[in-house]
């Protein structure tokens, strides 16, 4: 028995434990200016020209500053592809030095190891610190980075990302549309109203057209993201989702209220989703729809006026956009995802190379990169120095005065999140909180879809997507299975074979004294027979 | 871990494709199966089977498989249908296959999905229809998804985001790289239309990739692909040749 527990022990260990070989990095005392670098850095842009313009222009800055160190950047318009990527080469230990990422993502990263680099240390460095002494560029100080989205990157007390932009959700109303329904649009939405109007909304004449707007085609509330759907719901209901261990508790009777109340409102005609229907501003541009809910960071797309534009212009129909936090169920106190993207620094042999991409991801928080990136979307800059800034005040200032850099709708998305700050939230993060958050997701386009599809969505409906999707998602076991918590430690991967032997030794040495003791007793009774 | 898997398999394929035209003008489909029309008069959200086959593997990704496919009636296009690697790799073009999903609607493309399918005995691979006379017209929309061809239409210059000129862009708005998306403009009778390399399809080491990467504004070119709905037509061009 102490044999078997001893080797379960061993197989357990070897298994959680993680990618061998991987060396920490420790700081070194001065950057070696002598030496050629070249780094690559894994970028993401939303589709956006402007923003990959700002990211070469930050380069070629950071590469004047710093002439032995050249930054090769690879270019994504999708998180998941970098995550991916990511994930391929950590096994060939072909990482990219630095890399925009999601804090779930780097959860996921750290199973391999040493992989990223803790960035505690780097912060604090009184030379290569944020704002440090030898750094060659005005960096912002540490307490000068917004502490919600810092903190957002710590992981068990250890940072081990940056933050770079971020935004949270919006919901952008057809404000024409509400009031022509007799409505007048609150100041804080509550889903009770959203879905009032939006039933409302979903009325039709009797020649099948919808008496909203006279077309075949209105989706009156759709949303972007149903992963961000699930998870503020239940964060604003104060029901579970998942313990910062890692414990899932989204299967609970709150979300599966939830759902039959979303289900009632997709059997009305009220709801759709991304995933089913397709772009929200799509919708809201042609007169289509009355509340898209999608991140802030896709503000250029919403309104009449939107500069980017992905319908025929003939399609695009005259309306009043409201820009406005996502729906509430206690409206007096709302709460939001927190959201965006971060930077990661790739651990590698050479700690001069680290230094490197160190510097390089400090350098995407100055003031020059950070306001003029926050400014092609409705994102924030993370930094005091950059919000605070005369020159992003300005830029705020000048909302409306037109439909390009000053677009309203985009600079009212970014003021949404500079005004709820302090009610954004994130998700705990542990290995697994990426499926998780997908699981979230799926929940509601599986009941819409069933719903569209005639199914029935009871009880019975309920236990069996439960099922499926724990199993489609590993959540059977928590994810405690997968790896664990970082809220305590980075899950350490597969033991050093030097290890595993010694516990196999020991188990062995058990073993041989417990047969010794059992050969001992089994002599002794014969001797009393 | 789990790796992208990206095939294209068309060119040779397709350039023989009148080849193997069968016989028969119509399809005949085994009990329980739509006929292209009952799909086309099928409501969206309602489930369909039907006999297809295979004329193009976009990608596979997680078991699921994006496949453009066509029978002697009309064209079903696939998405992200439950598809082991291993039976992604059974299918070629011209495969026969039993497909039961659900029909969608998405921006505009009618697709079948949350599909599974079964590899059934057959072969059709589906001659390319020249769709040139319906560019701009109401009709186009007929022949959605399928293998069509568009003759003599010249390049025109495509502006990005910073409002300069070029044959082509990589992504929508010229803020990609190579590997991704290419979008070029082509007039045809004082029209200009959007065409694209869809990278999933055809990516960078194709042919008809870098033949679009040479092309100049001012070129006159025939070209063919498989007649994708984004918001309108968009079609994902497969090749492109000087004109004849």
């Amino acid at each position: 028995m102490l044999f078997l527990s001893a080797l379960v022990a061993c197989a357990c260990l070897s298994g959680c434990h993680g990618k061998t070989g991987q060396r920490s990095f420790e700081i070194p005392e001065e950057f070696d200016t002598a030496k050629q670098y070249e780094i690559t850095f894994w970028a993401k842009n939303d589709t956006n020209k402007t923003q990959t313009r700002i990211y070469e222009n930050a380069i070629a800055a950071f590469e004047e500053l710093y002439p032995n160190i050249t930054v090769n950047m690879r270019l994504y318009t999708d998180y998941g592809r970098i995550y991916n990527d990511v994930i391929t080469n950590i096994s060939t230990d072909t990482t990219p030095n630095v890399c925009i990422t999601y804090p779930d993502h780097i959860a996921t990263y750290l199973t391999g190891g040493d992989t990223v680099v803790p960035l505690n240390g780097l912060f604090d460095d009184e030379k290569y610190g944020l704002g440090g002494s030898e750094v060659l560029f005005d960096a912002p100080a540490k307490e000068e980075i917004i502490p919600q989205f810092l903190e957002e990157c710590s992981f068990g007390g250890t940072y081990y990302a940056i933050p770079y932009m971020r935004s949270t959700e919006a919901c952008y109303v057809n404000k024409t549309f509400v009031e022509k329904l007799g409505y007048e649009l609150p100041d804080v939405l509550t889903w009770d109203f959203v879905w009032e109007v939006s039933d409302a909304a979903a009325k039709k004449n009797a020649d099948g057209t919808f008496a909203l707007n006279g077309q075949n085609v209105m989706i009156p509330f759709l949303y972007k993201s149903t992963d961000n759907m699930m998870i503020q719901m239940l964060k604003q209901k104060d029901a579970g989702y998942s313990t910062p261990d890692g414990e899932i508790q989204i299967f609970s009777d709150t979300t599966e209220e939830l759902l039959y109340n979303i289900a009632d409102h997709v059997k009305k005609g009220a709801f759709s989703t991304f995933k089913i229907s397709s772009y929200p501003a799509n919708f809201l541009n042609a007169g289509q729809c009355v509340f898209a809910v999608d991140s802030t960071a896709g503000a250029t797309w919403m309104g009449t006026d939107a500069p980017l534009i992905d319908i025929s212009a003939d399609k695009i129909v005259e309306f009043e956009t409201a820009v406005l936090p996502v729906p509430q169920f206690d409206p007096e106190h709302p709460q939001m995802i927190s959201q965006g993207p971060s930077v990661c620094v790739f651990n590698k042999a050479d700690p001069q190379e680290v230094l490197a991409s160190w510097l390089f991801a400090q350098y995407l928080l100055t003031n020059e990169v950070q306001i003029a990136y926050s400014e092609t979307e409705g994102y924030v800059p993370v930094t005091a120095k950059a919000q605070q800034s005369p020159e992003y005040r300005d830029y705020l200032a000048r909302s409306g005065e037109d439909n390009a850099a000053h677009y309203r709708v985009k600079i009212e998305a970014a003021e949404l999140l500079l005004d709820h700050t302090d009610d954004t939230f994130v998700t705990p993060v542990f290995n697994g909180s990426a499926s998780l958050r997908d699981a979230a997701g799926q929940l509601i386009e599986h009941v819409t879809k069933s719903v569209r599809r005639k199914q029935t969505v009871d009880e019975t409906y309920m236990k069996d997507l439960y099922a499926d999707i724990t199993s489609l998602y590993h959540l059977e076991q928590g994810v405690s299975q997968g790896g664990g918590s970082l809220a305590g430690k980075a899950d350490l991967g597969p033991l050093p074979p030097t290890a595993v032997a010694l516990l196999a030794a020991l188990a062995a040495a058990w073993a041989l004294i417990l047969l010794y003791a059992l050969r001992r007793v089994w002599k002794k009774r014969r001797g009393e027979k | 871990m789990k790796k992208l898997a990206l095939f294209v398999t068309l060119a040779l394929s397709l350039a023989f494709g009148g080849a193997v035209m069968a016989e028969e003008e119509t399809d005949v489909k085994s009990e329980g199966v739509m006929t292209y029309e009952e799909y086309v008069a099928a409501d969206l959200d309602s489930e369909v089977v039907v006999e297809t086959y295979v004329q193009a593997k976009q990608s596979w990704w997680e078991d699921q498989a994006t496949v453009y496919t066509q029978d002697k009636d009309g064209a079903y296009f696939l998405y992200n249908m439950a598809c082991s690697e291993e039976d992604y790799d059974k299918l070629e073009v011209g495969t026969k296959i039993k497909v039961t999903g659900f029909k969608s609607e998405w921006s505009g493309e009618v697709e079948i999905v949350d599909a599974t399918f079964e590899i059934e005995e057959g072969e059709y691979i589906a001659p390319v229809t020249d769709v040139t006379e319906f560019l701009g017209k109401d009709e186009l929309i007929d022949y959605q998804n399928q293998f069509v061809s568009f003759k003599g239409l010249t390049v025109e210059a495509s502006k990005d985001a910073d409002g300069n000129e070029a044959a082509f862009l990589y992504n929508w708005d010229g803020s990609g790289e190579d590997g991704n998306d290419l979008y070029f403009n082509a007039s045809l009778n004082g029209e200009t239309y959007t065409f694209t390399v869809e990278s999933y399809l055809c990516d960078n080491t194709t042919d008809v990739y870098k033949a679009v990467k040479e092309l100049e504004v001012g070129d006159v070119i025939d070209m063919e692909g498989f007649l994708y709905w984004y918001e309108g037509v968009n079609p994902h061009i497969t090749a492109v040749k000087e004109a004849e």
